[in-house]
């Protein structure tokens, strides 16, 4: 079972033009390389909704660290705006989580 | 051997020039940035709710030194001296008596595995990361009053300067001269304030390096790995003394941590 | 859990696995390359123009390169996407973010970096493709402690 995540996502830059949701995700995987001898296990694919809507797809390798934190951005928002983020490995594990801009 | 000891030493070499230092400085700040540490926090507070051991009961009534399960600021006030146990204690110490006493654990089960790995922290890894984060802001601030208390200060103290093992090291012997450094990192003189200050600051850690989180019990029986000296037994005296004389030769420092290192 | 039960909870989470499986696409083309060359070909990006509008903020130094820190911002308008690529590591594309309508083309990630090296973004707007580079500087620290 995969572990733990966490996820932020607040309002940033006020009221004025770079008025923007930003997200900060934290996430637990291995990230194993092929270098390390042990089998690969590693995040491929990364999602991030809006509202139930796609924002941001991600294709990520083994060259990301393990547990790895990623920021995003979204143009506005509002409190409340729902925000999930969900990762697919290449064993086909998968880890969600789900959170309220804040 | 003490001939090699000492030529790595040598060849550690001055201080860092100014923008090296500039630049690891960001890096230090950009990795504690949404810092992995946050998710052992969380795993440690499912722990410390959890009923274990033959009582079947969780942590939460553990009295940290401020009250029966008061988080708040816990971690900031130890090491301290307990009257029930009669003994001064760091964090990992009170925890594993809290197992002991509380959920009815044996030691030996307690102890059985206090650092962990890649793939899972131990439980004290865990549960140190949650406590530690409830005393963030706080000034630390250990016990310095009782008298058992400045016995483990000085007794720290000795221990930090004392010579042993097969290369004649102590913990001054890398930690105890201005403007030494082992490859990129700069070594902190570390019975002096201004340089333990930020360090007891943030403690416990989660070490890039490793991807693991590690504690000052840790921190402290690698360092006497490194010196090629006997390991020393968790949450003995001796380490819960020098534990002291860190803690209180930074105190005052608002705690930042726990934190996030190479 | 006995035997029958944990058999059928994986054939289960198997089953659910599999659609998303299906439905998520990876470059293994871009993403297998040991090249920096081959893993833009592998993105249809083989030569990206230069430019100053892609900003990446990130250590000189970075003390150790398991976890290497990267902040990434496009100021090229219409961006849609952004790609890492690591000149020297062994599989040189690292990630590449696609954004959709709603999503600004921002990005902080960390990498792990087998040693010095630049660090080339590209970022895709319209059809055409442009790329920056910056160099960090990995050390292994400590008493390896």
């Amino acid at each position: 079972m995969a572990g733990p995540m966490k996820m932020r996502a607040t309002l940033a830059g006020g009221n004025t033009a770079a008025a923007h949701t930003e997200i900060r995700v934290l996430m637990t995987h291995p990230m194993t390389t092929a270098q390390s001898g042990q089998p690969l296990h590693f995040i491929q694919n990364i999602t991030v909704k809006l509202n139930g809507r796609t924002v941001v797809e991600a294709e990520v390798s083994q060259a990301v660290s393990r547990n790895p934190v990623f920021s995003f951005r979204l143009k506005g928002g509002a409190k409340g705006d729902k925000v999930e983020v969900s990762w697919l490995d290449n064993k086909g594990e998968s880890s969600r989580i789900e959170g309220a801009v804040a | 051997m003490r001939g090699f000891a000492f030529l790595l030493l040598l060849t550690a070499g001055a201080a860092l020039g100014q923008d090296a230092k500039k630049e690891i400085q960001k890096y230090q700040q950009m990795i504690a940035e949404g810092s992995p540490a946050e998710l052992y926090e969380l795993e440690g507070e499912a722990l410390w709710k959890k009923p274990q051991g033959p009582n079947s009961v969780s942590l939460e009534k553990c009295d940290l030194g401020m009250g029966p399960g008061v988080l708040k600021a816990a971690y900031a006030r130890l090491p301290r001296y307990f009257r029930d146990a009669d003994r001064v204690m760091d964090l990992e110490t009170r925890l594993l008596y809290c197992m002991e006493t509380l959920q009815g654990r044996s030691r030996k089960e307690a102890t059985q595995r206090v650092f962990g790995n890649d793939d899972r922290a131990s439980e004290m890894e865990y549960l140190s990361a949650y406590i530690a984060a409830q005393s963030r802001g706080v000034k630390m601030a250990p016990g310095t009053a009782h008298p058992r208390e400045k016995e483990a200060f000085e007794l720290g103290q000795r221990l930090f300067f004392h010579r042993a093992g097969p290369w004649d090291f102590s913990c001054a012997s890398c930690h105890g001269e201005e403007g030494k450094r082992i490859r990129m990192q700069d070594l902190p003189v570390l019975y002096k304030p201004e340089a333990a200050r930020p360090v007891v600051a943030t403690w416990p850690a989660y070490r890039v390096s490793n991807s693991q989180f590690k504690t000052m019990q840790w921190r402290l029986n690698d360092c006497y790995r490194q010196m090629r000296m006997p390991e020393p037994v968790f949450a003995s005296e001796a380490t819960n003394a020098l534990n002291m004389f860190l803690t209180a030769t930074g105190k005052g420092e608002p705690y930042r941590g726990p934190g996030t290192k190479r | 859990m006995n035997r029958l039960r944990r058999t059928l909870l994986g054939a289960l989470a198997f089953m659910l696995a599999r659609p998303f499986a299906a439905l998520a696409a990876w470059n293994e083309n871009a993403f297998g390359a040991k090249t920096p060359q081959d893993a833009l070909k592998g993105l249809g990006a083989a030569n990206p123009a230069p430019s100053k509008d892609i900003v990446i903020d990130a250590p000189q130094i970075a003390e150790n390169g398991a976890v290497v820190p990267i902040e990434i911002v496009s100021n090229i308008p219409g961006t849609t996407s952004l790609a890492v690529v690591l000149e020297k590591n062994p599989f040189p594309l690292a990630a590449k973010f696609d954004f959709k309508e709603g999503a600004l083309p921002y990005v902080k990630v960390n990498v792990k970096m087998a040693e010095t090296s630049d660090v080339r973004v590209v970022a895709s707007a319209g059809g055409r493709h442009y790329a920056a580079t910056r160099e960090i500087k990995v050390t292994i620290g400590g008493c390896g402690g």
